[in-house]
């Protein structure tokens, strides 16, 4: 398992934060310079037919970025989640552009033009101003995603710090690579949800050091559900990127590996309540590939 | 929600599109278009209601600056009056250059 | 002795109902039930989940989908993937009646969300591989528990029914998230079509092959389980008769409607990413 991180002194001054940049801002920095081409950007207009009618104000993007460009000199596309709009929840509009790109990449892929694929997902899942349809993308971005993964490799990138949840933490699971930087997050539910249907001594959400403990991108990587664990550095993550894309596409992915996880789950006694050390021992060998 | 528009004079067209920002908590986006018809047309929507005075006012001060024909469309998520100038003075900026 | 009584719930009756006495039980795990039934001619893989209060899994004692019934399912239905490779391939039904996913601690820190992509990844897989994957929403197909077991299928059909419910979030839950009432959702649900939880709205989306009528859902005669076959029959043979892909769900006249957003998108984006 690869651990690709740190940081020498020198490096560590020219830091420069990608948690920090918005959505946009995080595609066009790691796209190679000059090639950044957004498509159905915010001048396009298409925007949630839905949230108006509520009193929402709507953003002229639904808060997906859809950018082509090269990342190491190959053809790209990046699909970023603006977390700070409606908290990067799917609605329509966002869910169909990532779904429709996808299919694009698909049918480029098996027409012999090859193309990299980034998810970079900040988001917490279903848009609830527009629930079923929100849901209904997330079913088609999955089925989409597994329809391209065997063509193109897909990696995923969680940096926080909205971190990734709901239906669309299935979503990074069906991509190819994952790469979660430490202040990243990814669970199915958020810890407040957990707390309202399961109660406070199940999952205290008040309690930030628990929740990133069991959702935290440490976590996540200690335990095998994350490829790479990697400094919050807009080029540490790029050269991640690069490294995951140059493993092609994977022969097995981690949400094939049923009979593994089957065998390790009937050997954890789940009769008493799991501390994050208890499961990073018992899976800190976990043979992914 | 509130949407309102207003119009003010304006000269020449404003060179290139521009966009900035994001609708997030106490912030916003300004989307900058050219204006055909010689004047500046600006669409506020804005998740606050009863600011209609302060909009008009910080609106009143940068078109006392910005002279450009343009269509201007703000999606605002509760930010100050600081931040909207701000932002507008970021999009203004990228549609001159 | 006497055996535990199992709740009857709508996902364990129209399982039974489906399957019928001649059908072959798959043994797994008490919570997901497995039969490998003839319908008329049709092979055919019937899958549902069911409450089992004897779940190692606290959070899943109310037939959620937790871990063990994620992977379980993901499980068997690559069985039906690797078992049919080189004959004709068989429609897998499902029969969905889930509360949403299992929300506890356990469940996070194994990686549910992992163990729900996998289950997502076999249904997907068996669809392109030219299993016609077919659900009948029973009941309750709830955020999570959906995505996992039914979302993915060539044709969805649902009862219309007070108590088939598919929702992004249990109406409590949602209710405490946007900090509305209950009595508010419910009245933004008349005005905001896809936030409504009755099926007659939920079917305007046009993702629904069929909504199926005048059956009682909770007490089926036998006339109308016949009836309900011979829909997920109907299903079947159109799904084999079209693309393995979701594009069916945006070709209604009710999703033109209701979806044009999601068209919109798609037409201009091809434009522009060739352009």
């Amino acid at each position: 398992m690869n651990r690709a991180t740190l940081l020498d002194p020198g490096r560590f001054l020219a830091r420069k934060s990608f948690i920090e940049l918005n959505a946009r801002e995080r595609s066009q920095s790691l796209l190679d310079d000059g090639t950044y081409r957004e498509l159905l950007g915010p001048f396009d207009r298409l925007e949630s037919p839905w949230l108006p009618m509520q009193g929402v104000v709507p953003q002229a993007d639904d808060g997906l970025i859809v950018a082509l460009g090269k990342i190491g000199g190959k053809d790209s596309v990046i699909l970023a989640v603006e977390g700070q709009f409606q908290g990067g929840s799917a609605g329509e509009v966002s869910g169909a552009k990532m779904t429709a790109a996808l299919d694009l990449a698909h049918e480029d892929a098996r027409n012999g033009r090859p193309i990299q694929v980034v998810l970079l997902l900040e988001t917490g899942g279903v848009r609830l101003q527009e629930a079923n349809l929100g849901l209904e993308a997330i079913a088609e971005i999955n089925s989409s995603l597994v329809t391209l993964r065997r063509h193109a490799a897909i990696v995923c990138v969680i940096a926080g710090m909205v971190g990734c949840f709901g239906g669309m933490s299935i979503t990074a699971s069906l991509c190819s690579y994952l790469i979660m930087t430490r202040e990243a997050r990814l669970g199915l539910n958020g810890p407040e949800v957990i707390e309202e249907m399961s109660g406070i001594d199940e999952f205290d959400a008040g309690d930030r050091q628990l929740i990133w403990s069991v959702t935290g991108g440490e976590q996540r990587h200690a335990t095998g559900f994350a490829d790479y664990l990697v400094e919050d550095d807009v080029e540490a993550i790029k050269q991640c990127i690069i490294e995951a894309f140059h493993r092609g596409v994977p022969s097995r992915n981690r949400s094939e590996q049923v009979e593994g996880y089957l065998r390790d789950l009937a050997a954890i006694d789940v009769s008493h309540q799991l501390e994050s050390s208890e499961v990073r021992k018992l899976w800190s060998k976990r043979e992914n590939r | 929600m509130e949407k309102f528009t207003l119009e003010y004079p304006a000269s020449k067209a404003v060179r290139q599109r521009a966009h900035v920002g994001v609708v997030g908590s106490g912030d916003l986006e300004v989307l900058i278009e050219p204006s055909l018809d010689h004047k500046a047309h600006v669409t506020v929507m804005t998740s606050v209601d009863g600011f209609g005075k302060t909009w008009q006012l910080v609106l009143d001060r940068f078109f006392s600056r910005y002279h450009a024909a343009a269509a201007i469309e703000i999606h605002d998520f509760g930010a100050t009056p600081g931040t909207v100038t701000l932002r507008l003075e970021q999009a203004a900026e990228r549609s001159l250059s | 002795m006497v055996e535990k009584r199992k709740p009857m719930t709508r996902g364990r009756i129209w399982f039974e109902a489906i399957a019928g006495k001649q059908a072959k039980l798959v043994p797994t795990v008490p919570s997901v039930l497995v039969a490998d039934a003839l319908l008329q001619n049709e092979r055919t893989r019937i899958l549902s989940i069911v409450p089992d209060p004897d779940n190692p899994f606290p959070c899943a004692r109310q037939g959620q989908v937790g871990l063990r019934e994620a992977w379980n399912l993901a499980r068997q239905v690559r069985d039906v993937i690797e078992a049919d490779e080189d004959r004709e391939k068989r429609a897998i039904i499902s029969i969905v009646d889930v509360p949403g996913q299992a929300y506890g601690r356990r469940e996070e820190l194994l990686g549910i969300f992992l163990a729900a992509a996998a289950a997502t990844d076999a249904y997907v897989s068996a669809r392109l591989a030219g299993h016609p994957v077919v659900s009948l929403l029973a009941g309750h197909a709830i955020s999570g528990g959906f995505l996992t077991h039914g979302a993915q299928a060539n044709r969805l059909l649902a009862f219309k029914d007070a108590g088939v419910m598919i929702h992004a979030m249990a109406k409590n839950a949602a209710a405490l998230v946007t900090r509305r009432a209950v009595e508010e959702l419910d009245l933004l649900a008349q005005k905001v079509v896809p936030m409504s939880y009755k099926i007659e709205d939920y079917a305007k989306l046009g993702t629904l092959y069929k909504l199926i009528e005048g059956v009682n859902v909770d007490s089926p005669e036998p006339k109308h389980i016949e009836q309900v076959r011979t829909d997920l029959l109907a299903a079947v043979a159109d799904a084999r008769s079209g693309p393995r892909d979701l594009s069916n769900r945006l070709q209604s006249e009710s999703a033109r409607k209701y979806r044009s957003a999601t068209l919109e998108v798609r037409r201009r984006l091809a434009e522009q990413w060739h352009g």
